[in-house]
């Protein structure tokens, strides 16, 4: 059925309406990593709502330091709000500030509200989300609380949006639901590419785009026909402050790369040096 | 009171010697068969004995002290109650509150009276005579029988009303009143009272006109003290039961007010009279509370707590709004108020604000509007802000405290750690910390594998020891973990990574003289889950 042309000019009235107060932002705010920030268009767009997904309860620390990474480069220097549920401490802990500060977060920037359950974690966040001199923040809810429906989250992004406040919302333990977010994203653990001595190495992880508004989207098994793969391994780097992947760091050099020089014991004068060799062959 | 300031320094005091009808929760009035006399009774050393009666049983001439079973052999239908002292002391609080509406210097004297202090206060109610009779109408209309004596110093009030007189003490005139109070109303305990008894001295009289020296030198210091505030010629300062606020705007009303827009009208009225006598005063508040007094003797109090000191009604008046709406149980008008009263504790020295070139004055305001909102709403628990301690042992490094406790950035001043190494330290921590099965190398290779939440984790890498003890002061006594920990961060196959620690080492367990299979499993080092890595 077409719409018909009354219809139509309703909603370009709207579009027009809406147009300017979704572009007071324009700001955007990347990655740091080429490949994803030119499949977004050069970046997320702050003063808007994104939603990132934790499959599973045990994504919490993944998922937390993720999305207070990823608030860090929205609010550059700003403050953050930081809202979580009750329930986050049960299953994953309290934050640490030394565990922010080894991310080369600020500790100082965050402002933690302690929420009990979901609908208490939104009403803190639509405040939040007014308040200007914020940089971002940071809603965590666990499961789908019944208040998390495309109203509130139309509400959430609406105001987001007048503000320029960027939201990030992390849903743990989560099924996806419809809402007003501009992205979504599914974040999971993935394997460290190990320093020295097999010695875990900087945090990693494997990001989804799901989903995202005006541009391309959707797991590749999802979308047939679709050719690119918008599933990036990121790992992030705190000297630089910015995400990268785990390949354009050079492999560890004791696993499979040639050896560098390094100092090594001396010899033993008057002794020739093939002797010790050979005494390890005979023990 | 001493004449410390100027004119009338008074003190009032009132007892309720009988406290019949007001035991709660233990009795209830429409349990009782009518026309009894009721009796509390109390198990004194072995003796079921009354504590206290209802006048119907003393106009029957049972008194206090007396035996249950002789009670009853004189009064057969007498009702006798166990006596709840907990609740007794949770009724003369609810009073307390009450009496709040007088005077803000409450306290209480246990076990059934309560001291005021009214020095400045008489002339809002139409002096101390029109005060005393108000007072004591309205305990009357809340079903209590008092005594209330107004005195220069409470000890002389107090003695007064506790041995049963009642009415006004002219000032200076103590001592003529309580001359012919025994010497028990001195309150000496037992035995230095048994001691005056037996050297012939049985009035307050009969020790005033004797010189101090001897006396105190006889009966100890006490004796010469107390006199010497029963009789007024030194006064003591009240410790009231809550600290005096800055400033008290209040209202009073002759019909008691129940509607919420009634209500709302008041504390905006309140809120702008509070705010102007801040603003002539160059203060600010910090803390802000609203008392709700019912005309039944009920007493609510909201607190609201800003970051700064603000003295801007509109935004007191918001967080407020916000704190009524999200109480739990609903601030209930029962009957209706008769008086709101609105006050404001730790008001600090606030100027007129500048704001700034680049703006920031005005950014700062807004996040300590919102941290104002978010704390009137959730509490002061759970509005955060990192701080950092100065310690490496990782339970207490750092800390989260309510956020108008810290000053912004109290947190930041923290190790980022060496360049292209992975970060050292979790990002989140279990307090306690959680105990996990590992599989580990002996004496201290890193875990191989572990089981956490009934999850077996294979660890593909893993760094470590890494060995931290608390300072040495913070060593437990005894206990039967080591309070050494070996710390170890490891990732497991999905590229989870968690930080481990051994709790004690494997020497220390294997004694060489106590074998195996002798030491019980509880000396192995135990392994425990401290963080999780992002």
């Amino acid at each position: 059925m077409r719409p018909t042309p009354d219809i139509t000019a309703l909603r370009k009235t709207l579009a027009s309406h809406e147009a300017p107060r979704l572009s007071v932002a324009g700001r955007r705010f990347s990655f740091g990593v080429e490949g994803l920030d030119s499949a977004l268009g050069g970046g997320l767009p702050a003063g808007a709502l994104h939603e990132i997904i934790g499959a599973a309860g045990a994504d919490l620390p993944e998922g937390e330091a993720f999305t207070a990474l990823l608030a860090a480069r929205a609010a550059q220097g700003r403050p953050i709000l930081w809202i979580r549920q009750d329930l986050m401490a049960n299953e994953g802990g309290m934050p640490d500030a030394r565990g922010l500060a080894a991310l080369g977060l600020d500790p100082g920037a965050f402002l933690l509200v302690r929420a009990r359950n979901g609908e208490q974690a939104l009403r803190a966040a639509s405040d939040g989300a007014a308040c200007t001199a914020l940089g971002a923040v940071l809603i965590e809810i666990w499961g789908e609380p019944r208040r998390l429906d495309l109203t509130a989250t139309r509400r959430l992004a609406l105001r987001a949006a007048e503000s320029g406040v960027t939201l990030l919302m992390l849903r743990l333990a989560a099924r996806v639901l419809p809402s007003a977010s501009h992205s979504r994203w599914r974040v999971a653990p993935l394997l460290s590419v190990p320093l020295e001595a097999r010695a875990p190495g900087p945090p990693a992880f494997a990001l989804t785009l799901l989903r995202q508004r005006a541009g391309p989207s959707g797991v590749a098994g999802e979308a047939p026909g679709q050719n690119w793969n918008l599933t990036w391994q990121l790992e992030w780097d705190r000297d630089q402050q910015r995400f990268r992947t785990p390949d354009s760091r050079r492999k560890p050099r004791f696993l499979d790369g040639p050896a560098l020089s390094r100092p090594v014991a001396a010899l033993p004068a008057g002794r020739p040096a093939g002797a010790g060799r050979a005494d390890r062959k005979a023990g | 009171m001493t004449a410390h300031t100027g004119g009338q320094a008074r003190t009032g005091q009132h007892a309720t010697p009988q406290k019949p009808e007001h035991q709660e929760k233990s009795w209830h009035e429409d349990e009782r068969p009518s026309a009894s006399p009721l009796a509390f009774i109390e198990r004194v050393r072995g003796a079921v004995r009354l504590v206290a009666l209802d006048p119907a049983g003393l106009a029957l001439g049972l008194r206090p002290g007396l035996t249950l079973a002789d009670a009853r052999a004189r009064v057969p239908h007498l009702v006798a109650v166990e006596a709840d002292p907990a609740a007794d002391v949770r009724l003369l609080e609810r009073l307390a509150d009450d009496c709040d509406r007088w005077t803000p210097l409450v306290c209480l004297d246990l076990p059934d009276g309560l001291i005021l202090d009214i020095t400045g206060c008489a002339h809002l109610f139409g002096g101390e005579t029109a005060l005393r009779q108000r007072l004591l109408a309205r305990l009357e209309r809340l079903g209590f029988r008092a005594h209330a004596v107004i005195a220069g110093t409470p000890d002389a009030a107090r003695a007064l009303a506790r041995f049963g007189r009642s009415g006004l003490v002219p000032e200076g005139e103590e001592a003529r009143y309580v001359a012919s109070l025994p010497v028990g109303a001195l309150d000496l305990g037992e035995e230095a009272t048994l001691a005056l008894a037996r050297a012939g001295l049985k009035t307050i009289g009969a020790l005033a006109g004797r010189p101090s020296l001897p006396l105190s030198a006889r009966f100890g210091e006490a004796v010469r003290v107390r006199l010497a505030r029963v009789t007024g010629r030194e006064d003591i300062r009240l410790t009231p039961r809550r600290a005096l606020p800055d400033l008290i705007a209040e209202h009073r009303f002759a019909e008691p007010i129940g509607r919420a827009e009634d209500i709302e009208a008041t504390l905006e009225g309140l809120v702008r009279q509070l705010a102007t006598m801040l603003e002539a005063r160059g203060q600010g508040g910090r803390r802000f509370e609203a008392s709700f007094f019912r005309a039944d003797g009920a007493v609510r109090r909201i607190p609201v707590e800003t970051g700064r000191p603000t003295r801007e009604p509109g935004a007191v008046l918001r967080l407020l709004r916000e704190r009524l709406d999200s109480l739990a149980d609903p601030v209930d008008p029962g009957f209706g108020f008769d008086l709101v009263r609105l006050a404001a504790s730790r008001a600090e020295p606030l100027g007129a604000l500048q704001v700034r070139l680049d703006g920031r004055v005005v950014e700062d305001e807004e996040i300590a509007a919102l941290l104002d909102r978010l704390t009137a709403r959730f509490g002061r628990a759970r509005v955060l802000r990192f701080i950092a301690r100065d310690t490496h042992d990782p339970g207490r490094a750092t800390g989260l405290v309510p956020a108008h406790d810290a000053p912004a950035g109290a947190g930041s001043a923290l190790p980022h750690g060496e360049p292209d190494e992975a970060p050292t330290r979790p990002f989140t921590l279990f307090d306690p910390p959680h105990p996990v099965e590992v599989v580990a190398e002996v004496p201290d290779g890193p875990p191989l594998r572990f089981r956490w939440r009934r999850v077996l984790h294979q660890v593909m890498h893993a760094e470590g020891p890494e060995r931290i003890a608390p300072e040495w002061w913070r060593f437990p006594h005894g206990g039967t973990l080591s309070p050494v920990r070996d710390y170890y961060r490891v990732e497991d196959r999905e590229g989870r990574r968690f930080w481990l620690f051994r709790a004690g080492l494997y020497e220390e367990a294997s004694h060489p003289d106590v074998g195996m299979d002798t030491a019980p499993a509880m000396d192995m080092p135990r392994w425990f889950l401290h963080g999780l890595f992002a």
